[in-house]
């Protein structure tokens, strides 16, 4: 199960290990949003979390992004506690939302981190425009949010996550709000990237083929209390050649069914005791 | 199937697209905007008149109210009869300058402590809201006290005012009468500037907020790139209002103080001599008005140069 990705020796991008969040309620006990979740993800690995909503995968990334802190449970990115990695800047973050500062262009926004964190303006500008061709907005760089699309915006969004080149990259259904079409193909700009760039990526969605095509693993979640329900080792191949085609090929069919079996787990059948585990999922 | 995977480069031309015919066709929404303005003006001025000529000279009185005013020339001059008297003497006294003239000093003297004092209150304003955002505990403490204190009548604090005023005197700095004026009208701008800037401060969704957090800068840093630049549109309005607000509190506290100078003054001394001259009170009503316009006027220079933050606003 260890075969699809390198470097699994070295320290892992992130390290969670039985996290629990629990948020309490006025009255009431409370949600709990996570139960003993664990789950290790190795730099350069691309790895999804998908499950019903309410289950507890913005959470969970919250958590790893420190925006959050778990109830119990350690959390440690790059062998460094989640508040480090933040104060250290070694994460990207992209929301459902782009989020966008509407009285900043695209180069702007892009700018922004790196003007945050005191990059020279020369400096800046650079790697703006270089980051503004990687997403294929260049004719775009001086154009206002209101000026593009959904799509538009999330990429700049995208390519704002990538600024100061992060080893890691979160991102909670950046996808989300996008139609089929403009979706497939920011999934394929995003394998893209990610193939230039090496960095690990944790991404929530709810789309199931949008998992299978671009993750290394996929974790299944359960809701109410959210756990891990199983992990699916997609097995395609590495970043760079991941292509259109891949979407006919068979291993994407079979890891499709895999992950949607587990899904619906719980609706037909006891959970996790499904033929499904046997095809060679790893079962937490 | 591929017209449909198209539309992120589509969408940003034709909105200019759309923006350039509508323009072309339409005068300049700032101009459009100036030309209803004056035409609200010439309506205005037609009423008035059509309403001179056609009222019943006692006025229309329903069970005892007058419901509408007398019809005289003393009660409605006709607006040729203010505009000529613009040009006469103060008085009959030989030195006597033209009325226009000592109408504009009054109005430049009362723009003067307005513009004194709505600076002091928007320094004031934003200095609390930005005590409210920073400190939960604070906005609960100060906001119940901003709100009431604009209950109380202007005229009630107006003596208060001059009478602590008279108290303050250290080494050359002694207090002025009008200082109490521009105290008093920043006491009326503060009010809308610090209930705006705390929305607009407020203003920025939880997703800017998290970013900020992620890009792990302070709350300065926050302040000036996001919570600063994302009030611009809750805090012009606000502006605005204070700017109107210190112009009135200036020409009503010159006269509650007995201040000479300013707008406030020449209204009360200019009625007393509407007898026999009904034009001369309304010169300084122009003149306040002239004032609140250039007050007005002013932020909306300054929101011309915050237009790159107010992108999201719906402009005519
Ligand atoms: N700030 C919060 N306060 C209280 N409950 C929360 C909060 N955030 C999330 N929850 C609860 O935690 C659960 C998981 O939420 P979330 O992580 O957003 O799910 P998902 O992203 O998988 O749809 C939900 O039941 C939600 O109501
Ligand atoms: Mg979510």
């Amino acid at each position: 199960m260890t075969d699809s990705k390198p470097a699994f020796t070295s320290i892992p991008a992130v390290n969670v290990r039985g996290v629990s969040r629990v948020f309490s309620a006025r009255k009431g006990a409370g949600v709990t949003a996570l139960e003993d979740v664990s789950l290790t993800v190795a730099p350069g690995e691309f790895v999804s979390l998908i499950g019903p909503s309410g289950c507890g995968k913005s959470t969970l990334l919250r958590l790893i992004a420190d925006l959050d802190a778990p109830t119990s449970g350690s959390i440690e990115v790059f062998g460094k506690p989640a508040r480090q990695a933040r104060i250290d800047q070694d994460y990207g973050i992209a929301f459902q939302q782009a989020g966008l500062l509407p009285w900043r262009t695209v180069a702007g926004n892009i700018e922004l981190p790196l003007e945050l964190h005191g990059l020279g303006k020369a400096a800046r500008r650079r790697r703006a425009a270089e980051l503004i061709a990687l997403v294929g907005l260049s004719d775009f760089a001086r154009h206002y949010p209101d000026q593009l699309s959904g799509g538009m915006q999330q990429r700049v969004a995208i390519a704002r996550s990538l600024a100061e080149s992060p080893s890691l990259l979160l991102m909670d259904e950046p996808f989300g709000a996008l139609d089929e079409m403009t979706r497939e193909r920011m999934q394929n700009e995003l394998v893209r990237i990610c193939a230039e760039t090496q960095a690990a990526v944790v991404f929530v969605t709810h789309s199931i083929p949008e998992a299978v095509f671009l993750s290394n693993r996929v974790v299944v979640m359960s809701p109410r209390p959210g756990r891990i329900r199983s992990i699916v080792d997609v097995s395609l191949g590495d970043m760079a050649g991941r292509g259109e085609d891949l979407r006919e090929d068979e291993g994407f069919f079979r890891a499709l069914s895999q992950v949607r079996d587990l899904l619906h787990g719980d609706e037909a059948s006891g959970a996790g005791t499904r033929p499904a585990g046997a095809r060679g999922v790893e079962t937490r | 199937m591929t017209r449909q995977t198209e539309p992120t480069q589509q969408t940003a031309t034709p909105t200019r697209g759309v923006a350039g015919p509508r323009r072309r066709a339409i005068l300049h929404p700032r101009l459009r905007g100036g030309l209803f303005g004056l035409a609200g003006l010439a309506l205005l001025a037609l009423v008035w008149e059509l309403y001179k000529t056609l009222g019943p000279a006692d006025g229309v009185i329903l069970g005892g109210i007058t419901v509408l005013p007398r019809t005289t020339d003393l009660a409605m001059p006709h607006l040729a009869v203010m505009a000529v008297r613009l040009f006469e003497p103060v008085t009959g006294a030989a030195s006597a300058l033209p009325l226009w003239q000592a109408v504009l000093a009054g109005a430049l003297f009362t723009l003067g402590i307005a513009a004194v004092g709505w600076l002091v209150g928007v320094t004031v304003g934003l200095a609390l809201a930005l005590l409210m955002q920073r400190f939960r505990l604070a906005e609960s403490a100060i906001l119940p006290w901003i709100i009431l204190s604009q209950t109380v009548p202007l005229i009630a604090i107006a003596p208060l005012v001059r009478r602590w005023g008279a108290q303050i005197q250290f080494g050359e700095f002694t207090w002025e009468s009008w200082m109490s004026v521009a105290l008093i009208a920043s006491y009326l701008a503060f009010f809308p500037v610090s209930i705006g800037a705390l929305r607009g401060l407020s203003s920025p969704d939880a997703n800017h907020v998290d970013l900020m957090h992620c890009y792990a800068v302070g709350w300065w840093k926050t302040l000036w790139r996001l919570r600063l630049p994302a009030s611009v549109g809750y805090l012009l309005p606000a502006l605005r209002l204070a700017a109107v607000s210190a112009v009135v509190g200036s020409v009503v506290a010159e006269v509650s103080i007995g201040l000479r100078g300013g707008i406030g003054r020449l209204i009360v001394e200019y009625a007393g001599a509407a007898g026999g001259d009904p034009g001369k009170p309304w010169a300084p009503i122009f003149g306040s008005i002239l004032v609140g316009l250039v007050a007005a006027g002013f932020v909306g220079l300054i929101g011309l140069f915050l237009r790159r933050f107010r992108r999201g606003e719906i402009s005519l």
